[in-house]
């Protein structure tokens, strides 16, 4: 264990750079490339020099550019991340507030896309070169192919128009929203933990819908990840070997099969969950989510700069954590890594 | 839409003899070689009908009777019918002469910003498999920390602020790729520079740029090809997404993105076709490539579609 724990300290020490970079790239991406900040955020034109300089001197874009970058990482370090323009609030306190929605919606999404990409990717690898494998592939790059907002759309307009089945938006019916005290921000763990069937119902009512669409993004990815992982595994001499032992299929498949072929599919978890991100950003903004996603979007709308980098910073943070996640958990699950 | 092209290509295993060769002996064996390949005909005659019917709408707007800008050509929010086979929208033009041009950014951006992210992302890709050392670590590290972030939150990011047009979202989506080229084709040299007859090149006397250019740089080509048809189905759907959130063509440039986001405020009174159509549009275009990236893969790794014995 003690092989793990120096691994998990230098993968640690190896988080320190990456995110060094990643934070740097966006420092140099937004305020280097052309374009002036200052314009763009008050909206390009009709402004006189006067008020321009003003605001330059207020968000410090006036100072030189190596200053303003020391400024912004010791910022980022004592996690001042700077005011909203939009609301006058600390842009990481508004973030922390609308962050538990987008995991709350990324833990759901990822559930969809474990049923849907992960299971068929299983189906289509012990089927190989059937109708059904033919059929899922076709699924798979069906749904790697499909714009989320309109899928989203189209999901609202058929199951909460047409039908009424399901809520077309937010996170909680009006009545509900006044009376729901969330305790963690993520408001089905907290009806649980509040022990209100009446408000678990509404809040699962209104993931349905967003869940499904988030998921999608991820299906394809995963199943076909999933398929050719297996499969790959399948052909192992150990699989043979395993068959001629006079094993059960089944259990060859899943016992010898499966957990071999989950190695590769959880080391790309980091990278499929950039993608859930990015997935994010449309399915929070088709169903009014309000999530960091969403307030990356709107951020952007309002020209709103400290906020459009405090969440790309944020959203970088999230990624790089759940990243180190993966890979500590990567070392755990497969008792050949030994560090 | 942020699916992640690079990593939906490298989920296949790569083929274990010359790629390219099978490619190139497959197509030359012509179509002969080609039948069964139905996936890899499919996408191609799909994305063929498109860039067709791009390039006839961009010349002739008004092909279908109707133009697709002028205002007040048709009635106002119909239905499809006979006279407007997708329907009206708010400002009384017809949907379908509207969706016969709206693919124009979308495949221009597409492909141009392909052209961007593919020389810049496998030059550099190159260079750093080759070079090795701090040049190979840095780089690999930069790219690294770009590839881990969300490419859709970069594109939106860089074209808002940028600002909106056609050259900018051509930079975004050509740079948000760049790493996925350079991881491609540098894990690609790394492979090859290993090879034998690059150590007989080598051993004759052949400087570093020829032996990256003569010999090694050709066969990434493969690689690359299935990467890239992937990379196009998704840069389709990033295009798509930033005209949605307003951040694409300005109207009235008719677009299958901005289309939908108009038609979305005229769901609840249930103009469905507003955007059932430009959708449906989206999502053909990108399977098109996609299925192209499926058959290329299949092609040059047969091995990929399945296992040899039967359970």
């Amino acid at each position: 264990m003690s092989g793990l724990l120096r691994y998990a300290v230098q993968r640690l020490l190896l988080t320190v750079p990456m995110l060094f970079i990643l934070v740097t790239v966006v420092f140099l991406l937004l305020r280097v490339m052309p374009g002036d900040p200052v314009s763009a955020m008050l909206g390009g034109k009709n402004v006189s020099a006067e008020v321009l300089a003003t605001y330059r001197v207020k968000f410090g874009f006036d100072r030189p550019l190596p200053q303003q970058y020391v400024e912004y990482l010791s910022g980022i370090v004592r996690g001042d991340f700077g005011r909203s323009i939009r609301t006058n609030e600390p842009v990481l306190r508004e973030l922390a507030r609308k962050f538990p929605a987008t995991v709350e919606l990324a833990i759901f999404g990822i559930l969809v896309s474990l049923a849907l990409g992960f299971t068929t990717g299983l189906i289509a690898a012990v089927r190989a070169d059937r109708p059904v494998d033919h059929a899922i592939r076709v699924f798979h790059i069906a749904s790697f192919a499909m714009p989320l907002f309109w899928l989203g759309l189209m999901l609202q307009v058929f199951f909460a128009v047409k039908l009424g089945w399901l809520p077309v938006a937010s996170r909680l019916s009006g009545r509900m929203a006044f009376t729901f005290k969330p305790i963690t921000g993520l408001y089905a763990l907290d009806a649980v933990l509040r022990w209100d069937g009446k408000a678990l119902a509404d809040i699962l009512r209104h993931l349905v819908l967003p869940a499904f669409t988030l998921g999608i993004a991820l299906t394809g990815l995963q199943g076909r990840i999933t398929r050719a992982s297996m499969l790959e595994v399948l052909d192992q001499d150990y699989i043979t070997t395993a068959r001629s032992k006079g094993l059960h299929e089944r259990v060859v498949q899943l016992r010898h099969g499966l957990r071999n072929a989950l190695i590769p599919i959880i080391t790309v978890f980091g990278l499929q969950f950039a993608v859930l991100m990015g997935g994010a950003v449309l399915t929070e903004t088709v169903f009014s989510w309000p999530g960091i996603a969403s307030y990356l979007v709107l951020a952007i709308g309002a020209r709103d700069y400290p906020s459009i980098q405090g969440s790309v910073v944020f959203i970088a943070l999230f990624i790089s954590v759940i990243n180190l996640i993966v890979d500590l958990f990567y070392s755990v699950v497969d008792p050949r890594v030994r560090y | 839409m942020s699916r992640d092209s690079g990593a939906w290509a490298a989920a296949d295993d790569r083929a274990d003899r010359g790629p390219l060769r099978a490619v190139f002996s497959m197509l030359s064996r012509g179509r002969h070689a080609l039948r069964g390949q139905h996936i890899l005909l499919i996408g191609l005659a799909v994305v063929a009908a498109f860039i067709l019917m791009t390039a006839l709408a961009t010349r002739f707007p008004s092909m279908n009777g109707y133009h697709p800008t002028l205002y007040r050509t048709a009635p106002r929010l119909q239905g499809p019918s006979a006279s407007h086979w997708m329907g009206t929208d708010q400002l009384q033009r017809d949907v379908f002469s509207r969706i016969l041009s709206g693919g124009r950014a979308s495949l221009i951006v597409a492909f141009s910003g392909l052209a961007i992210s593919l020389v810049i992302g496998s030059v550099l890709g190159w260079i750093s498999g080759f070079a090795g050392g701090w040049l190979d670590r840095i780089l690999s590290l930069v790219m690294d920390a770009i590839y881990s972030f969300p490419s859709m939150i970069l594109a939106i990011v860089l074209v808002a602020m940028f600002g909106s047009g056609l050259s900018p979202m051509i930079w975004a989506v050509g740079f948000v790729y760049v790493p996925t080229y350079f991881r491609v084709t540098r894990a690609e040299v790394l492979q090859v520079r290993e090879t034998t007859y690059v150590e007989a090149v080598r051993a004759i006397g052949a400087g570093r740029t020829r032996i990256v250019l003569r010999h090694v740089a050709p066969n990434t080509v493969s690689a690359i090809m299935a990467v890239s048809s992937f990379n196009l189905a998704d840069a389709i759907l990033t295009v798509a997404s930033l005209s949605f959130l307003g951040l694409g063509l300005p109207p009235p440039t008719p677009d299958w993105g901005y289309d939908i986001q108009n038609g979305q405020k005229y769901l609840q009174s249930g103009s469905w076709w507003l955007i059932t159509f430009p959708g449906l549009m989206i999502i053909t275009l990108s399977l098109g490539f996609g299925l192209i990236g499926e058959g290329i893969s299949d092609l040059v790794n047969p091995r990929r579609k399945g296992r040899k014995h039967k359970v």
